[in-house]
C-alpha cells in the first residue's frame, strides 16, 4: 500500500517537473504556422484578399478561416504551396478565372497628381507632381490600387500577354 | 574508329531520297526581307540602323548586348523600310522585333576584301571575337552563339571537337549536301574552330545513310591526320549532342551538365562553314542552306536562302503545294515545330521547311496505356516516359522532375514508339514550359516581397527625415527666440 502510494507520488512529481521544464524550454510564441504562412505570402500588403495586409491574412489562413486561394498575386503556385503546408486540398477552380494583369497609365489624361504612386505597394509607379507617371511593368503586381484611386480614370488594367520568352506548349489533349 | 552503343532510339523512315541528290540552288532575291533581331539563344540584338537608311550586304543591322548574344547583319543591300513587329519563326505566331529590308537588287557586299591574315597565326581569342562579330550561331537548330561555345576552354579541359553531321532527322539533307558541296570550307572551318578551342583532335561524325558525304569528307581530310571521320549507325536520335558523344566516347554526359564536362565540344557542319566564311572572307552569317521537302511539296529542293526570306518565297520556288499540307513544319518531323503561317521569315536556325500530307502525319486518336514499355525501350536517355506522363497528367511536376524530366532531350522517340499513340513527348514539352513558368512566378513573388520591404524602409526613412527636420526647425526657432529676447534685454538696458 505505502510502496504503491510512494511510487505513484514520485512518478507524478517527476513527470510534473519534466512537463514544467519542457513548457519553459520549448515555449512557443504565437502560432508558428502563422509566421511560416506569412513568409510564403508576397508581403506587398496589397489588400486584394480583403484583409488589411499580409499578416492578418496569414493569421486567417493558418486558422483555417480563409481559403488558401485567397491571394491573387500569389496565384496558383502559392495556393498549391499553402495547401501542401496546411495539409488541405485546394479548390483551384476559382484561382485561374482572373488572368494576371498590369497597370498601364494613359499618358494623355494623366495630370500628375501622384495619388497612384503614393499607394503603389511595390513602388512600381514612377513620376512626380505635375509630371506624367509611368508604370514599371516588371514590378507591377496588378493589385488595382492605382486603378481605384486615379481621379482621371487614366489607369487601365491590361492582361499580361504571353511573349516568345514566356509562351509554352499547352498540355496535350489526351483521351486516357 | 571504335564506336559505342547508345541506349534506345528508333528507326523512322528517313524519306531523304526526295532531296538527297538535289544540289543546293540559290534562291533568287525576294521582294522583302524580314530580319528578326532575336535569332539566337540569349539577349536580343538592338538595332543600330534607322528607317530609310540604305545598307550594304553584310552591314551590321543590330548589335548584340550582354554576354550570350549575337549581332544581326543585312542579308543583302537595300533600304531599311521598317523596324517593328512581325510574326516570329515560332509556333505561337507571336510577333517579334524585326527589321524589314527592301533589296535594291545589286546584292552589293559591304567589304569585298576579307582579312588576309592567316587565322592559325592569330591568338584564339581574336578568332572568337571575329566569330562573335560575324553573328555566327549554332546552325543545327539550337542557335547558341558559337563564339560563347568557342570560349569554353576557359572553364573546361577540352580534348576533342566533334562535327555533328549525323543529321538523323528524317527528310533533312541540308548538312549532307553542304558536306559534299562545300567540303573544303567545312574542313577549313573546323580546323579554325579547333585552333580557337585549343584542341588537337577533330572527329567528323556522319551517319551511314550518307555514304557520299562520308567519302567526300574522307577525301578532304586525308592530308590532316588529326581529323577522323566516324561512320555512325543510322539510328534516331544519333544527332542528339549528348548521345552522339556517348556513341563516340562511350561516356555519358552528366545530368544537367554539358558535353564539355567530358572534354568534347560539338558543332554543326554548317556552323563550321559559317566560321570559315567569317574568318577567311570576313563575311558575316547572312544565309544558310534549307531543305524544302515533304509529300505536299511539288519540287522538293535544297536551297541557299538569305536570312529573313519569307517561307512563302521558298515554297513558291519549289512549285508550291501539290496537295494540301496537313502540317507545315520548321525543322525535322521528329523535333521540328509547326509553323502557323508561311509569312514567317527563315532565320539562322531553320534547317528545313516541311509540308507533310495527311498520309505522312496520320492523326491517330490516343488510347489508354497498356504498359508495354515500348517507350522505355525507345528512350535514349534511359527514362520511364509512361510514368513521367502519368505524373504530369496529375500535375505532379516535381515528381516528374525526380523521374528525370530535365534529362529528357525531347527527341520524341517515346511518342514515335508508343503503340497507343499517347502524345508522350508533348507532355514533357508542356511540363518543361510549365515548370519554367512556375519558376518565373516564384521569382516574381520573391521580388514583390523585396520591393514591399524596400518601400517600407523608404517610408520609414522619409518619416525619420521629416521628424529630424521638424526637430531641427524647433531648435532653430527656440534659438532665434532666445536671441531675440536677449537683444530686447540689451536694448532695454541700453535705453535705461
Amino acid at each position: 500500500m505505502i510502496a504503491a502510494l510512494l511510487s505513484l507520488t514520485t512518478l507524478g512529481l517527476a513527470l510534473g517537473v519534466l512537463l514544467g521544464v519542457a513548457a519553459r524550454v520549448f515555449k512557443v510564441e504565437g502560432n508558428p504556422l502563422e509566421a511560416e504562412v506569412l513568409a510564403m505570402l508576397p508581403g506587398s500588403q496589397c489588400g486584394q484578399c480583403g484583409f488589411a495586409g499580409c499578416a492578418p491574412a496569414a493569421a486567417a489562413i493558418a486558422a483555417g478561416e480563409a481559403q488558401v486561394t485567397v491571394c491573387p498575386p500569389g496565384g496558383r503556385n502559392l495556393a498549391v504551396a499553402l495547401a501542401g503546408k496546411l495539409g488541405v486540398s485546394a479548390d483551384l477552380s476559382d484561382v485561374s478565372d482572373k488572368p494576371p494583369t498590369y497597370a498601364h497609365i494613359v499618358g494623355s489624361s494623366c495630370v500628375g497628381c501622384t495619388k497612384c504612386l503614393k499607394r503603389c505597394p511595390t513602388d512600381a509607379i514612377i513620376g512626380a507632381s505635375r509630371q506624367m507617371h509611368g508604370v514599371l511593368v516588371d514590378a507591377c503586381i496588378g493589385c488595382e490600387k492605382c486603378f481605384e484611386v486615379c481621379p482621371n480614370e487614366c489607369v487601365e488594367m491590361r492582361p499580361i500577354e504571353p511573349t516568345l520568352q514566356t509562351w509554352h506548349w499547352p498540355i496535350p489533349a489526351d483521351v486516357t | 574508329m571504335k564506336l559505342f552503343r547508345i541506349r534506345g532510339g528508333v528507326h523512322p523512315d528517313d524519306c531523304k531520297a526526295m532531296t538527297a541528290l538535289r544540289p543546293i540552288e540559290t534562291l533568287p532575291l525576294p521582294k522583302a526581307l524580314y530580319v528578326p533581331l532575336h535569332q539566337h539563344i540569349g539577349a536580343p540584338a538592338s538595332p543600330v540602323v534607322h528607317r530609310g537608311e540604305h545598307v550594304l550586304k553584310g552591314q551590321l543591322l543590330a548589335r548584340g548586348k550582354g554576354r550570350i548574344t549575337a549581332p544581326v547583319h543585312a542579308p543583302t543591300s537595300g533600304q531599311v523600310v521598317a523596324i517593328g513587329r512581325h510574326p516570329a519563326h515560332h509556333t505561337s505566331g507571336l510577333p517579334t522585333e524585326t527589321i524589314t529590308l527592301k533589296p535594291d537588287g545589286k546584292d552589293e557586299w559591304l567589304d569585298a576584301e576579307g582579312p588576309s591574315v592567316d587565322p592559325f597565326a592569330r591568338p584564339p581569342r581574336e578568332i572568337g571575337a571575329l566569330v562573335a562579330e560575324s553573328g555566327v550561331v549554332g546552325m543545327g537548330g539550337a542557335t547558341f552563339p558559337t563564339a560563347v561555345k568557342l570560349d569554353l576552354k576557359a572553364r573546361y579541359a577540352l580534348k576533342t571537337l566533334v562535327i555533328n553531321g549525323a543529321e538523323c532527322e528524317p527528310y533533312l539533307t541540308c548538312d549532307d549536301r553542304l558536306l559534299q558541296e562545300r567540303a573544303a570550307a567545312v574542313v577549313d572551318g573546323m580546323r579554325i574552330m579547333a585552333h580557337a578551342l585549343g584542341v588537337k583532335e577533330i572527329v567528323v561524325a556522319i551517319e551511314n545513310n550518307k555514304p557520299a558525304a562520308q567519302a567526300e569528307m574522307e577525301a578532304q581530310t586525308r592530308s590532316h591526320p588529326q581529323i577522323s571521320v566516324a561512320h555512325l549507325p543510322t539510328r534516331y536520335p544519333m544527332g542528339s549532342e549528348k548521345h552522339l558523344v556517348q556513341a563516340l566516347t562511350g561516356l555519358e554526359t552528366p545530368a544537367l551538365g554539358l558535353t564539355a564536362d567530358l572534354g568534347v565540344v560539338v558543332h554543326n557542319p554548317a556552323t563550321a562553314a559559317a566560321v570559315h566564311d567569317a574568318v577567311r572572307l570576313g563575311r558575316p552569317l547572312v544565309s544558310r542552306v534549307v531543305t524544302v521537302s515533304g509529300g505536299a511539296i511539288r519540287k522538293p529542293k535544297n536551297l541557299n536562302v538569305l536570312v529573313g526570306t519569307p517561307v512563302s518565297d521558298l515554297l513558291d520556288y519549289c512549285g508550291g503545294f501539290s496537295a494540301p499540307p496537313a502540317r507545315l513544319i520548321s525543322g525535322g518531323p521528329m523535333m521540328g515545330q509547326p509553323l502557323p503561317s508561311t509569312r514567317v521569315p527563315i532565320v539562322k536556325g531553320s534547317n528545313a521547311i516541311l509540308a507533310l500530307t495527311a498520309r505522312e502525319v496520320p492523326k491517330q486518336a490516343s488510347m489508354p496505356c497498356i504498359r508495354c514499355a515500348s517507350c522505355v525501350r525507345a528512350c535514349p536517355s534511359g527514362l520511364v516516359p509512361l510514368e513521367m506522363a502519368n505524373l504530369i497528367r496529375t500535375d505532379d511536376l516535381d515528381r516528374a522532375v525526380d523521374y528525370g524530366l530535365t534529362d529528357c532531350v525531347a527527341c520524341g522517340s517515346c511518342a514515335f514508339a508508343c503503340p497507343s499513340h499517347i502524345p508522350l513527348v508533348q507532355f514533357f514539352r508542356y511540363a518543361k514550359g510549365e515548370l519554367a513558368a512556375r519558376r518565373r512566378a516564384e521569382h516574381k513573388t520573391k521580388e514583390t516581397a523585396r520591393l514591399a520591404e524596400e518601400r517600407k524602409a523608404r517610408l520609414e526613412r522619409e518619416k525619420e527625415a521629416k521628424r529630424a527636420a521638424m526637430a531641427a526647425r524647433k531648435k532653430k526657432a527656440a534659438k532665434a527666440k532666445a536671441a531675440k529676447a536677449k537683444a530686447k534685454r540689451t536694448a532695454a538696458a541700453e535705453g535705461a
